[in-house]
């Protein structure tokens, strides 16, 4: 490009490149300045206060030789595996039955979603107390006479994290249903009539036909639903504090906690930094595909 | 836009099958459908009969059971007088910190994504997919990555704990699914309209402003939607940029119901997060599928 | 003032050509067709030439003034889309004063301009309409009507039918054709439908591959197209092609195809043609006669009918002459034909078009 045309596309788009100044900001120094700044952080000796020098990868060895760190890594992966495989399953089905010309459809689609629209925190406080064996269900079924009924889950270390796993799919369900029935309606009505002449039964036209058709809505659900347990805190704090013990512990609360309660820099960011590399591993090829390849004009 | 705003469309009318086997699908249907519902309604009765009972009919009674005696009182003292720590003046305050944190980071946020949507769909900036790509991963990086260096550069210039500290932090933080909503929204208007008007000479923002911005009332109201759904169920923001003065509501249920002094009420805590979740249930019943719109093309029209 | 220039224009994505070195040059009060198949470039040269993409390389002039990086705006010209582009949230009357206001015309000129043209348009009951509210023929002459007040020198129009139905496609090109001829502006109009191209211009300038084929009126267009895609792109049913050899022997010229030999010495051609030149006759359906098949004549060929298709005013035979070679020919609705039946054809040289087989063009 020569001289004149550089100069003319800046004097067109001046106020363009004015207008995306806010974008850049953001992204340079409230994005990638933090993280970096974060990463560095992660290679210092900082502990309450952050220091510059450099140590290798001090920090990150302590940070694997933690317990509790190891306990809510995982954690996570237990949690997101059920909460991926059960949302997903739960998710499809409602959207199937609800494509299915039922009666009051808007009741149905308006229930599946309404969890999504709480917060977090409210999520896992009532949870919290459905599960509670002073409050909840297992009083109410030892009311009812069965005496020995027990269902403790929440204070039971080895089983605290389905609870977990229950109220995130309480609240996430829905969306899997929402995105999946949009997908569904986006179905031309041929391919049914199609099916219908060929005589595929309709279980059989869903598995081999409609959920390949549906691969682009399933992976966005997927990476969705994948980052809000990455960045699962809320959820965790409200209904078990990470207990009993480290038994609910999940690596963003784990961060939290060293950054302000335990003032301990160094461990916190590279745990950070941990969090930061495996989403920027699982989310770059998304984003491309999904969002850069297709769009630009 | 989307077909899940269309009436339903038949699709098991395709179904082969006798009409008894296909009584029996539809009872199938029907019950698990009924069953679920009740699964995900279940937490929102519970909260509900609770706010109204008594502490010893809540101890004595099931958690299930309708109250005996119906009692407005819990919400009352929820609102005005329930205690966090030594404060005991209730949820409203809290109530009203998120209002004023909602607001302007509503109005700023979406002004934002509208601008930065049209600049992106039909101007041409150099580095603009790649600055756009970054800004979207940053959707994607859990907030734990930043929140150190920036309470650092928070309290550098000094808006740390300070309400402009949160909008600001809730601007940064919703700039990428804002700008993403818009940016889809404006690819999907002819680029001649665009031609036009620059054929007719408008600038920048008279394009923006005077052609663009009043097409765009159907996604504003679901950037809007969005917006102050996540803002006002945000925890992790109010909690670390906001400053003692000026913690949102869901940070304040928060304390409340896991103040440890003294025998739980928890008629309170649950008339308490019932006002809490208030907003965002509103919102999303009178939105109703706006709000699905919003996920959806937030989502999957990337 | 009105005409346009363009010197060895380049216009690159990346690194593929849409355009390649490409000369225009447009005269005053002159409407130029840019007709071609879909991705041929043809509304790349149009944006270019109303600024709205940036070029890569040469120049172009209006009126002898470089615009080549003018804005939009200042080049004095007015546009009109395929999609009509009209902004949905103005009235038909804001819609087309918009760019007057923002030049900050004075209101009374601008309500003399917009009466001007709505006037010219008959859009007068349609002033204070959304566009919404309007059927496709009308949106599209509000969006002329918006490029007319402008008061250009050129005006672009891209496709500006192409949305439209058959029927309202035929009146408002009739209707492009009277403005033309009231206004005497400069138009260069872009399509990919040839009988627009055909019936509104007075150059086409048929495209391909970003390359300008053939820049000629409408009669030399159809009748002695300059190479084998230009002469194949036009007509509806499309040309006949023949593949043979021409024979040369002291003036004499003899086209030779399979078991057809055809004596064309009365074709115009360019040059003396070789003597065993491959090449390919084109000849047009309308241009074969049909004869009974017991009449004699020159360059008479037979054949058995394989195909008839009535088109209304005409019929197409398809008649096999040769195991490889059918030629279809356009006779009378009014005559009776019936697959099977035996018919002579005869082939006027002087109608018939010769290409070199190798590189395409007329000889």
């Amino acid at each position: 490009m020569n001289v004149i045309a550089i100069q003319v596309h800046l004097k067109r788009n001046s106020f363009a490149y004015l207008a995306a100044l806010p974008m850049a900001l953001t992204v340079f120094v409230a994005y990638m300045g933090t993280m970096f700044w974060s990463v560095r952080l992660s290679f210092s000796s900082s502990r309450m206060l952050p220091k510059d020098d450099f140590v290798g990868f001090a920090q990150y060895e302590r940070l694997f030789n933690t317990s509790r760190w190891i306990s809510s890594l995982e954690n996570l992966l237990l949690i997101a595996f059920l909460f991926l495989a059960i949302c997903f399953v739960l998710g499809f089905l409602l959207s199937v039955f609800i494509d299915q010309k039922i009666k009051a459809e808007s009741f149905f689609r308006t229930v599946f979603l309404f969890p999504y629209a709480m917060s977090f925190i409210v999520t896992g406080l009532v949870w919290q107390w459905i599960f509670n064996p002073q409050l909840g269900v297992q009083k109410t079924v030892q009311a009812l006479g069965w005496e020995s009924f027990k269902f403790d889950w929440i204070v039971d270390p080895d089983m605290v994290l389905y609870t977990v796993v229950i109220a995130a799919v309480w609240q996430g369900a829905g969306l899997v249903m929402a995105l999946l029935l949009a997908g569904l309606r986006g179905i031309d009505d041929d391919l049914w009539k199609a099916t219908k002449i060929d005589g595929i039964p309709a279980w059989r036209v869903y598995i081999s036909i409609i959920l390949p058709m549906l691969r682009p809505m399933i992976i966005t659900t997927v990476v969705l639903l994948s980052i809000s347990i990455i960045k699962m805190y809320d959820v965790v704090v409200a209904m078990t504090g990470g207990g009993p013990g480290v038994a609910s512990e999940v690596p963003a609360k784990f961060i939290m906690d060293n950054l302000f309660e335990r003032a301990n820099i160094g461990i916190a960011t590279a745990a950070s930094t941990v969090m930061l590399s495996t989403i920027l591993c699982l989310i770059a090829p998304f984003i491309y595909s999904n969002y850069i390849k297709k769009q630009g004009r | 836009m989307l077909s899940i705003l269309s009436p339903t469309n038949s699709k098991l009318a395709s179904k082969r099958g006798s009409s008894l086997q296909m009584q029996w699908g539809r009872i199938g249907i029907y019950g698990f459908l009924l069953v679920t519902a009740l699964f995900f309604l279940l937490p929102l009765y519970v909260m509900l009969v609770t706010s109204f009972k008594g502490l010893d009919e809540i101890r004595l009674s099931s958690i299930f059971a309708m109250p005996q005696e119906f009692s407005w009182d819990y919400w009352k003292i929820a609102w005005s007088s329930a205690c966090t720590g030594l404060e005991c003046s209730g949820l409203k305050v809290g109530f009203w910190n998120s209002v004023k944190i909602l607001i302007p980071s509503v109005i700023i946020s979406v002004m934002f994504g509208a601008i930065n949507g049209y600049a992106l769909s039909f101007w041409k900036i150099k580095g603009a997919n790649i600055l756009f790509a970054c800004l979207l991963l940053g959707a994607f990086i859990p907030y734990q990555v930043f929140i150190y260096p920036l309470i650092r550069v928070y309290a550098e210039i000094g808006i740390y704990g300070t309400l402009t500290g949160v909008v600001v932090s809730h601007v940064i933080f919703g700039m990428p699914i804002m700008t993403l909503l818009f940016r889809n929204y404006y690819s999907t208007l002819p680029l001649e309209l665009f031609n036009a008007a620059r054929i007719d000479g408008a600038g920048f923002f008279k394009v923006f402003f005077v052609i663009m911005l009043p097409m765009s009332t159907p996604i504003i109201i679901v950037a809007v939607i969005m917006q102050v759904t996540n803002i006002w169920n945000d925890f992790l923001i109010g909690l670390v940029f906001a400053g003692s003065d000026n913690l949102p509501m869901t940070v304040q249920l928060n304390n409340i119901v896991n103040t440890t002094t003294g025998e739980r009420a928890y008629n309170v805590n649950m008339a308490a997060t019932i006002l809490t979740s208030l907003v965002p249930l509103i919102i999303y019943v009178a939105s109703g599928r706006w709000f699905v719109r919003g996920i959806a093309s937030g989502a999957v029209k990337g | 003032m009105g005409n346009v220039s363009i010197n060895k224009l380049d216009i690159s994505y990346d690194t593929t050509f849409i355009l390649n070195q490409l000369d225009l040059s447009i005269e005053d009060g002159e409407f130029v067709v840019l007709l071609g198949p879909s991705g041929c470039g043809k509304s790349t040269l149009l944006n270019a030439i109303g600024g709205l993409i940036d070029t890569t390389g040469g120049s172009i002039y209006f009126d002898g003034n470089d615009v080549t990086w003018a804005d939009p705006k200042d080049r004095g010209i007015g546009m009109v889309f395929q999609s009509y582009a009209l902004y949905p949230t103005m009235s038909v009357e804001k819609n087309m004063s918009f760019g007057l206001r923002i030049a900050g015309v004075d209101k009374e000129t601008i309500a003399r301009k917009v009466d001007w043209a709505a006037k010219l348009l008959q859009l007068e009951p349609l002033l204070k309409r959304k566009p919404a509210s309007l059927s496709g023929g009308q949106r599209q002459r509000v969006a002329i009507g918006r490029a007319l007040v402008r008061d250009a020198g050129i005006y672009l129009f891209d496709e500006p039918l192409s949305n439209l139905d058959a029927k309202l496609r035929t009146e408002l090109r009739l209707e492009i054709k009277k403005l033309h001829q009231k206004l005497k502006s400069t138009m260069i109009y872009v399509t990919h439908d040839q009988i627009e191209a055909l019936t509104l211009a007075d150059r086409i300038a048929v495209m391909k591959d970003g390359v300008i084929q053939q820049l000629d009126t409408p009669y030399n267009i159809y009748n002695k197209p300059d190479n084998l895609f230009v002469a194949t792109f036009l007509g509806s049913p499309s040309m006949n092609c023949l593949e043979g050899t021409l024979y040369s022997n002291g003036g004499k010229v003899t086209f030779f195809s399979a078991d057809m030999l055809l004596d064309v010495s009365d074709y115009q051609f360019m040059k003396e043609p070789d003597d065993g030149q491959h090449v390919t006759m084109g000849i047009r359906p309308e241009h074969i006669q049909t004869l009974e098949a017991d009449k004699e004549d020159a360059n008479l060929v037979s054949g058995v009918i394989e195909l008839v298709e009535p088109m209304g005013s005409e019929t197409l035979i398809w008649t096999r002459f040769t195991s490889q070679q059918t030629l279809s020919h356009s006779v009378s609705s009014e005559l009776v034909f019936a697959k099977g039946e035996r018919v002579n054809v005869k082939i006027e040289p002087s109608k018939c078009s010769f290409f070199d087989t190798e590189t395409g063009f007329r000889i």
